[in-house]
C-alpha cells in the first residue's frame, strides 16, 4: 500500500521535477565513468580480431547504440501508452523527452555502421536487414517528433502522437520480419560477427559501454523532461515558487 | 604501447575515429541542446512572471 | 437484426462518400493522371533498355501507387471536418468505426481501384510478361485497400493541421513498407518461377489485420484530433 502511494506521490510533475533534478548528477557521472571503463577495455585489453582486424572496434559503439535506439522506442511507446490510457501528464511528457535521443541513438547506430560496412564490403550502405530497419525506425521517429510538433495544443499533441508510437511498435516487428524476409529473398549482405567466438574481453566492454549509454539517455532525458515539465505548468504556483524562477 | 600506432588503428583509424568521433559529438551537441533549452525555457518563465508582476 | 443495421449504414457511408466523389471527378482524375506521370518518368530517367525496365516495373509501380493514394488521402476527413459532417457523425448512435470503414472503402474504390485498373496498361509500357502482370495486379489489389486503411489512421491524426499533407506522408510511408515488400515480392517470386503463394498470403493477412484494427485506431484518433 505504501508503495503505491509514494508512486503516485512521484508521478505528480512537482515532485518528480525535484527528484530528477537531484538524480541527474549520479546518472551523469556514472555513465561518463562507465563510458571510459567500457572504451578502456575495448581498446587496450580486447585482442584485435583476426578477420576485421582493428575495424571490429566499431562494435563497441555500433551495438549499443542499435539496441537503445529500438529499446528506448519500445520504451517511448510504453509511456505514451500510459499517458493515453490513465491520462498521466507526466508518463506522456518522458514519451516526449524520449524521442530526441532515440532518434539520435538511430543516427549514430546508422553513421557507425556505414562506417563499418565501408572496409568490411568496400560500400558505404548495404541493404543489410538490420541496417534498413534501423533507417526505417530512424524515420517512425521523426514522424512521432515532426507530429509532436506540429500541434498546438499540447493535449492533443500527446495523444495523437501516443497513438502513432503505439501504431509503430506494433509495425516495428512486422517491418523487421519483411525487410528480413526481402533480404534474404535478394541475398543481401548480412553484418556477422566473423570471429571464431566473441572474446569476453569484447563482451565486457560491449555491455559496459551498453550501460553507460542507458545511463546517458536517462541522464539526457530527464534534463529535457524537466523543461518540458517547467514549460507546461508555468502557470501553476510551484513552479513560481521554484529557486531558479524566483527572483 | 605505441601511440602513434594505436591511433592508426591498423589502417582503420578513419573509420574507428569516424564512429567514436561522431557518436561523442552528438553526445555533445545533444546535452548543449538540452541545456539551451532549460535556459530558454527559464528565461520565458521569469519573462511570464516579470509581465504578471506589472499588472 | 443488428448486424443487416450495421451493414446498411454502411452501404449508406459508401454510396455517400461516391456520390460526393462524383461531383468532383477531377480529384480523382487527379490522382490517376499523376500515378500514369511517375511511372513513365521512369523510364525517362534510367534510360529505355528493355531487360533494366522490366526488372524495375513491380518496385517502380508499387512506389507509385504509394505516392499517388498518399495524395488523396488528405481528402478523407477534411470536406467533412470543414462543414462539421464529421462531428455529427462523431456524435451519432451508429458506431464511429463503422463510419469509418465505409470512408475507408469508399477511399479506396475512388483512388485505389483507378490505380490498379491502369497499373496493366503502365506494365505493358515495362515490357512486363503478362503472368508477372497478373501477379501484380492481383497484389495491388490486395495492397492497395490497406495502404488506404492505414492512410486513414495518419489523416485522422493530421486532421486540421497546417502543413498536413506532407506530415501524413511522413507517417504513412513507414508503415506501409511491408505492403510494398511483399506487393513487389510476389512479381519476382512470379518472374523467377517461384510460388507466389507466400507473399499473397502474407499481403492478405495483413490486408485482414487491417480490416480488424484501423477503423477502431482511425476512430480513436478522430476522437482525439476532435476533442
Amino acid at each position: 500500500m505504501k508503495l503505491a502511494i509514494n508512486w503516485f506521490k512521484y508521478s505528480a510533475p512537482s515532485t518528480f521535477y525535484g527528484l530528477a533534478g537531484k538524480m541527474i548528477p549520479w546518472f551523469a557521472v556514472s555513465s561518463a565513468v562507465l563510458f571510459a571503463v567500457g572504451l578502456y577495455i575495448g581498446f587496450f585489453v580486447a585482442p584485435t580480431d583476426m578477420q576485421q582486424s582493428e575495424a571490429y572496434r566499431i562494435i563497441f559503439i555500433h551495438v549499443p547504440a542499435s539496441m537503445l535506439s529500438m529499446f528506448i522506442y519500445l520504451i517511448m511507446a510504453g509511456y505514451a501508452a500510459l499517458g493515453l490510457i490513465f491520462n498521466t501528464r507526466l508518463s506522456s511528457m518522458m514519451a516526449s523527452a524520449l524521442a530526441p535521443t532515440g532518434a539520435l541513438f538511430a543516427f549514430i547506430s546508422l553513421w557507425t555502421g556505414a562506417l563499418w560496412g565501408k572496409p568490411m564490403w568496400g560500400a558505404w550502405w548495404v541493404w543489410d536487414a538490420r541496417l534498413t530497419s534501423e533507417l526505417i525506425l530512424l524515420f517512425l521517429y521523426l514522424g512521432f517528433i515532426a507530429l509532436h510538433a506540429s500541434i498546438d495544443d499540447p493535449r492533443r499533441a500527446d495523444r495523437a502522437s501516443a497513438l502513432l508510437a503505439i501504431i509503430g511498435s506494433v509495425n516495428v516487428p512486422i517491418i523487421y520480419f519483411s525487410v528480413k524476409w526481402w533480404n534474404t529473398l535478394h541475398q543481401g549482405a548480412t553484418i556477422k560477427f566473423t570471429g571464431t567466438s566473441m572474446h569476453i574481453a569484447m563482451q565486457q566492454a560491449m555491455f559496459t559501454v551498453l550501460a553507460a549509454c542507458w545511463l546517458y539517455a536517462i541522464a539526457v532525458s530527464l534534463m529535457r523532461v524537466r523543461s518540458i515539465i517547467l514549460e507546461r505548468e508555468r502557470n501553476t504556483q510551484w513552479v513560481s515558487e521554484l529557486p531558479e524562477v524566483k527572483p | 604501447m605505441n601511440w602513434s600506432e594505436f591511433f592508426a588503428m591498423k589502417g582503420y583509424a578513419f573509420y574507428v575515429w569516424g564512429s567514436y568521433g561522431v557518436a561523442l559529438l552528438v553526445f555533445i551537441v545533444e546535452v548543449m541542446l538540452v541545456r539551451h533549452l532549460r535556459k530558454i525555457t527559464l528565461q520565458n518563465l521569469r519573462m511570464l512572471r516579470d509581465a504578471g508582476d506589472e499588472e | 437484426m443488428k448486424k443487416s443495421s450495421m451493414l446498411d449504414l454502411l452501404v449508406l457511408v459508401i454510396r455517400r462518400d461516391l456520390v460526393l466523389a462524383m461531383r468532383r471527378r477531377a480529384d480523382v482524375l487527379t490522382t490517376l493522371i499523376f500515378f500514369v506521370m511517375v511511372v513513365s518518368l521512369f523510364p525517362l530517367g534510367v534510360g529505355p533498355e528493355m531487360d533494366m525496365l522490366r526488372k524495375m516495373a513491380p518496385g517502380v509501380l508499387w512506389v507509385a501507387a504509394l505516392l499517388a493514394s498518399m495524395l488523396s488521402l488528405g481528402r478523407l476527413f477534411s470536406a467533412d471536418y470543414l462543414d462539421g459532417t464529421l462531428e455529427q457523425m462523431m456524435l451519432a448512435p451508429q458506431s464511429l468505426s463503422m463510419l469509418v470503414l465505409g470512408k475507408m472503402v469508399s477511399h479506396w474504390m475512388v483512388s485505389g481501384l483507378p490505380l490498379v485498373l491502369m497499373a496493366p496498361v503502365l506494365g505493358l509500357q515495362f515490357d512486363m510478361p503478362i503472368q508477372a502482370l497478373a501477379v501484380l495486379i492481383f497484389g495491388l489489389l490486395l495492397g492497395t485497400p490497406i495502404l488506404s486503411m492505414v492512410g486513414a489512421i495518419g489523416a485522422a491524426l493530421t486532421l486540421g493541421l497546417r502543413g498536413g499533407g506532407v506530415l501524413l506522408s511522413l507517417l504513412v510511408l513507414p508503415l506501409c513498407i511491408p505492403v510494398l515488400i511483399f506487393g513487389t515480392g510476389a512479381v519476382d517470386a512470379a518472374s523467377t518461377g517461384m510460388s507466389v503463394a507466400p507473399h499473397l498470403s502474407l499481403l492478405g493477412a495483413l490486408l485482414l489485420l487491417a480490416l480488424v484494427f484501423t477503423p477502431w485506431v482511425t476512430a480513436q484518433a478522430l476522437r482525439i484530433s476532435m476533442e
